[in-house]
């Protein structure tokens, strides 16, 4: 919402200056978006006259001109417009004048050998208007000296506030001065809303054709107008248009718009003699009629659009915008005025199924002062009437009316409970009839009754918000929130401070931690298993996030991708966020999900940096799952898992039947479909569904150490390739029994030597005693039913 | 015996002349080995005469100890030398780089999160959630934004395909949406912040698709405005880390409170540049109010007994304007350098006692 200082100060009478009432609109909650003073933006323009213009003896296009700025000596300028002559009055900028349409500081300085001291400007060089046919041709009786923005009524600063959706009565500048005034910035200047005593009967009349929806149309009244004279608008109505950024088009338009802004109530004129028949009809459309708008588009009517038309058909979309048909010309002679109130709902379906935006339906949906059109009428014919003459005819007005009037209680004691702030019942009541309401005393409080201009005060606590704004919600204490223990409690739960821990322990393990959208294309949702038909936006924002991710997995593809283009080929990056299985609440899980590229460091002199694999992508899966709190002791490997991995590679952590984690190197041919080069391995964890560990308290269990020696014992065993290592160390764990406290793998080894298709796998044990350091023959035993466990399980053999 | 001293003077000439460890040896076997001269010396005391053997005995002794003494001084003098020409040999060239580690940061949202739970955990208030995929009722409607309002229209909404029963899903436009949630399932006292993913279909250089909001409810016996202006100016001048930072509240509106509030800190613009703190400018970060009385009662909860305040705050907002972030999109751009330089050690854990002003290591 824009409006000048001046016609704020048309509805405001205030000797505060301009600066405090800027800081004094958002404190009101009209938030100043922007202010632009044109003054001062054109102080430097001043007006002049050229003394003389000679021919430049070396340029063709150019004139050398004598300047009187109005003060000390004519200055030289040298200038190449057309029309610049002797004795025409112009706009001078002298050296030192940043000139904004060309965006250039002015310097003195000479031009094909020609002193220049300044320059004589066009419209579009002060950037007021495009034109740009040559230098700004003043009136002879301008002020030679004086400031051009002055001269020009351009010294009327602008400013742009923001208008939250409850405050329609601040769509028109009466709104605001309204609010100010209550704020003690002034007075609310008196707005003469008599009638207009109309001099004939409007030879048209309204018909409403609702069907029992009158509620639709409560309220509309015309007026016509005879014997107008249609032309350009007086300057001050087409300069204060022209600063809130509407072009001027004719007067009986700009009166119309400029009465939208003054006082927020849109109108709209119809050519009396393009109306065909005596009468206008208010009805719901039927569906599939076009109606060719003002702007000229033609839209097709869904049924139920509140429409307005005549003998010919529908010329009006109610409270969105008007009809190319009858709409007002330059040759307007006869006008009917049409000024209403729509269905706000109403108003608003129909403009957004039209994707139609208007000023007038942004005034209509936000709720329309519900008298308006009683009210406004005789101010609105008197000024049609002061600015195009003529006559105008006697209201006509149909509609049951809108059912405003309402009564709210607001209990003495409500201000205080609810902001803490003390107010007198006294500057209470002030307050609200200052913004329009009417105040009696109740028992207990203040029986309230809001002003038809404001439809969004719904019940005590937005009288408590008036009342509180209009004093300042400077004026609210400060209290801390009372503490409801001394020390505080844990605000995270188990499952939620787990994913903290997460999170650390894959960045401790080098992975970066990333946060991408939920969104991603169809193409990658179908490829790890997403794509579903509910899972698809209706109205995304792109091909690339239009569909809910099954998986984080291709995000992090692509940005490991977008990290390679940018020479970093070895990424390792993780995320944790949501995924989308289904669209029900339940449906959608946590996932930890991380990925490997190329290589674990960069070339480098020890030799350290060795290409990635997926075991490095199993390591970050279990030091997940153990962040998670799993104890990995009872974690069971399967070669196992989703299309997306290598189907030779991928492996799942199983605890009883529940799969805690996938993992693996990604499928090659996946991998191409993002443009990644070498192998890339990932694993993913729906958090989920991982466990949350038992407690049983904080104490630990007691530590029994052991005061014997432990014994190692190494086994090679031949076995069949096909044979899995991890079924190789289930027997070794089985025969070993109760005194294994460690067991690892040390050699992994195939070749001719010990027979096609097999392979040798070494491992070592550890035997922790527990009562009596172990004898050799009881060390013997042990290997021994290792060894026939391994060899009964695995078909293991000892490598001679 | 008579050339006893010549003797002792030859052999200890010869233990200094040694120049390695095997020419020592050597001498130490000719002066005392089983053969040595000292030792076929000592052999010969047997034929003296007792007196005569005792005289040449303890000269012999002194003789032969201080040759040993002589031995373990240049055997120790020749370690060390060996030692050190090893050591001198084995010098490595310490600018060579050690290792490569690596050096892994979390993302400055997950960062920031948690310093606004640390700080909010201080206050009393717990963590709750919500789905991302909204039903129309909770984003919308039963927050007091009914169909076809206008601040509806303003919230850009991403919407998904109606269910079955012809019940459109959006994305949430807020967290809002978990007020109600929480509000449903537990009874007051409230005290919850909700922080999450936020949805709206907006991308430009100051919007992004998705975003981050963290919601806070509060609702208890006696809360009023003035608890909100409290709690939250807490958290801004703990957030930021500045004692008196200005924190003023303007009148706004949010159909799901009222009375609503914006809530702007203090700052001062020089260059380009931005310092949060008291100065000559403001700056929005957060939207806030008292529970509207009909979102109370669509929880079901009496508003004539209970009154509360919520705010929404975003995650990325603030994030940016704490750690100098320029650029919003580059958040989800998952560029390592960017990372690299935004992000936070995993072991720089923002806490109450340790400090919520993170990447100072």
């Amino acid at each position: 919402m824009k409006f000048t200082r001046d016609w704020l100060f048309d509805h405001l009478d205030t000797d505060r200056p301009l600066s405090e009432i800027l800081d004094a609109l958002p404190m009101l909650g009209l938030e100043v978006e922007s202010f632009d003073d044109p003054a001062e933006r054109l102080a430097a323009f001043t007006i002049a006259e050229v003394i003389s213009a000679e021919q430049h003896p070396d340029a063709d296009r150019l004139r050398v001109c004598m300047v009187n700025t109005g003060s000390g000596d004519p200055v030289q300028v040298v200038c190449g417009a057309p029309n610049a002559r002797a004795g025409m009055k112009g706009v001078f900028a002298p050296a030192g004048a940043y000139v904004p349409g060309i965006d250039l500081l002015l310097k003195a300085g000479t031009i094909r050998g020609q002193d220049s001291n300044g320059m004589l400007c066009s419209e579009r060089e002060m950037m007021i208007s495009d034109e740009h046919d040559g230098i700004i041709d003043l009136d002879q009786d301008a002020p030679v000296g004086e400031s051009f923005a002055a001269y020009a009524g351009l010294d009327d600063p602008v400013i742009e506030i923001a208008i939250t959706p409850n405050r329609a009565d601040c769509l028109g500048v009466r709104g605001v001065a309204r609010d100010l005034a209550a704020a003690g910035y002034g007075t609310l200047k008196p707005l003469d809303s008599s009638a207009h005593e109309g001099s004939f009967d409007s030879p048209v009349t309204w018909r409403l054709d609702l069907d029992g929806a009158e509620h639709l149309c409560p309220l509309i009244t015309g007026i016509a107008f005879r014997g107008v004279t249609n032309g350009p608008s007086p300057d001050w109505m087409a300069r204060r248009l022209e600063a809130i950024g509407q072009r001027p088009i004719s007067a009986l338009v700009d009166i119309t718009n400029y009465v939208m802004f003054d006082l927020g109530r849109p109108l709209h004129a119809y050519d009396i003699d393009k109306i065909h028949g005596d009468e206008l009809v208010v009805r719901q459309a039927k569906g599939g009629e076009p109606f060719a708008a003002l702007n000229e588009k033609t839209y097709e009517m869904e049924a139920g659009m509140i429409t307005i038309g005549d003998a010919e058909g529908v010329d009006d979309l109610a409270g969105v915008m008007g009809g190319e048909r009858t709409g007002v010309s330059d040759d307007t002679t006869g006008m009917f005025l049409e000024i209403a109130v729509f269905d706000p709902i109403s108003v608003a379906t129909t403009g957004r199924k039209l994707n139609l935006n208007s000023d007038a339906r942004y005034r209509f949906e936000r709720g329309l002062d519900s008298e308006s059109p009683v009210w406004a009428a005789g101010h609105i014919a008197r000024l049609v009437v002061a600015i195009c003459g003529g006559e105008a005819s006697v209201p006509v007005t149909m509609g049951p009316g809108v059912d405003w009037q309402r009564s709210i209680f607001l209990g003495s004691g409500k201000v205080e409970s609810l902001t803490g702030m003390v107010i007198e019942a006294g500057e209470q009541q002030r307050i609200l009839e200052a913004l329009g309401f009417s105040v009696t005393p109740a028992d207990g409080g203040f029986d309230v009754a809001p002003p038809a201009w404001r439809g969004d005060i719904d019940g005590a606590a937005d009288l408590v918000e008036e009342i509180g704004r209009i004093r300042g919600f400077d004026h609210l204490p400060m209290e801390h929130l009372p503490r409801e223990d001394v020390v505080a409690k844990p605000s995270l739960s188990l499952a939620q401070a787990r994913l903290f821990r997460l999170r650390r322990a894959l960045a401790t393990r080098g992975l970066m931690e990333a946060v991408t959208f939920s969104f991603l294309s169809e193409d990658d949702a179908t490829r790890f298993g997403g794509g579903a038909e509910n899972l698809k936006l209706v109205n995304p924002i792109s091909a690339d996030l239009s569909v809910m991710r099954p998986s984080i997995l291709p995000n992090l593809l692509s940005a490991a991708a977008r990290n390679q283009d940018r020479g970093e080929a070895d990424a390792a990056m993780f995320e944790v966020g949501p995924v989308f299985p289904g669209d029900a609440p339940e449906d959608q899980r946590t996932a930890a999900t991380g990925i490997r590229h190329g290589g674990t460091a960069p070339r480098e002199w020890h030799g350290s940096a060795r290409a990635i694999d997926l075991f490095d992508a199993r390591a970050d899966a279990e030091a997940a799952l153990a962040a998670l709190g799993v104890k990995l002791a009872g974690v069971q490997v399967k070669a196992d898992g989703a299309d997306w991995f290598h189907p030779g590679r991928r492996g799942q952590l199983i605890q009883g039947r529940t799969v805690l984690a996938s993992f693996g190197e990604i499928h090659p041919a996946v991998a191409e479909a993002y443009g990644l080069r070498g192998r890339v391995v990932g694993f993913e964890i729906h958090t989920d569904d991982v466990p949350m560990p038992k407690s049983k308290g904080p104490a630990k269990p007691l530590l029994g150490l052991s005061v014997y020696q432990p014994v190692t014992r190494d086994f090679a065993f031949i076995v069949e390739r096909t044979v899995a290592a991890g079924d190789i160390l289930k027997a070794v764990k089985s025969g070993a029994g109760p005194l294994l406290s460690d067991m690892r793998i040390f050699d992994l080894y195939e070749g001719a030597n010990i027979g096609d298709g097999k392979k040798s796998v070494a491992v070592t044990i550890t035997l922790t005693p527990t009562k009596a350091t172990l004898t050799e023959d009881e060390i013997e035993k042990i290997s021994a039913e290792i060894v026939k466990i391994a060899g009964k399980n695995c078909g293991a053999t000892l490598r001679g | 015996m008579q050339n006893l001293d010549a003797i002792s003077s030859e052999i200890l000439s010869a233990v200094d002349a040694a120049e390695t460890i095997e020419a020592l040896e050597a001498v130490r076997i000719d002066a005392l080995g089983k053969k040595g001269r000292v030792s076929l010396m000592m052999r010969e005391l047997g034929g003296m005469d007792p007196e005569e053997r005792k005289a040449a005995g303890q000269a012999l002794n002194v003789v032969k100890d201080s040759i040993a003494a002589a031995i373990e001084t240049r055997q120790s003098d020749l370690s060390r030398a060996a030692l050190d020409a090893r050591l001198t040999a084995e010098a490595i060239d310490v600018s060579l780089p050690s290792r490569p580690e690596a050096e892994a940061r979390l993302h400055p949202l997950s960062r920031t999160i948690e310093e606004v739970v640390a700080i909010f955990a201080e206050m009393g208030f717990t963590v709750a959630e919500g789905p991302d995929i909204e039903s129309d009722y909770y984003n919308f409607t039963a927050l007091n934004i009914p169909e076809e309002h206008p601040a509806r229209q303003e919230h850009d909404t991403f919407y998904l395909p109606p269910d079955g029963d012809g019940r459109r899903k959006v994305l949430r436009t807020h967290t809002s949406p978990v007020q109600i949630r929480t509000m449903e399932a537990v009874e007051p006292p409230v005290r919850i912040i909700v922080p999450g993913r936020t949805y709206r279909s907006d991308h430009d250089a100051t919007h992004s698709p998705m975003f981050h909001q963290c919601e806070g409810l509060v609702i208890g016996d006696g809360i009023h405005m003035g608890h909100l202006k409290g709690c939250l100016i807490d958290f801004c001048r703990a957030f930021f880390g500045v004692d008196d930072l200005p924190v003023r509240f303007r009148p706004s509106y949010f159909p799901f409170t009222e009375p609503s509030a914006e809530v702007d800190i203090g700052c001062t613009r020089d260059g380009g540049g931005l310092k949060i703190g008291a100065g000559d400018d403001w700056l929005e970060i957060l939207g806030s109010g008292m529970v509207n009385p009909r979102v109370l009662a669509n929880c079901g909860y009496d508003p004539e007994k209970y009154q509360g305040f919520a705010f929404g705050m975003g995650i990325e907002r603030i994030a940016m304007l704490k750690y100098g972030i320029p650029d919003l999109r580059t958040f989800y751009d998952s560029d390592l350098r960017w990372m690299r330089h935004y992000g936070f050690l995993p072991f720089d854990a923002p806490s109450i006692h340790a400090g919520l002003v993170g990447g100072t290591v």
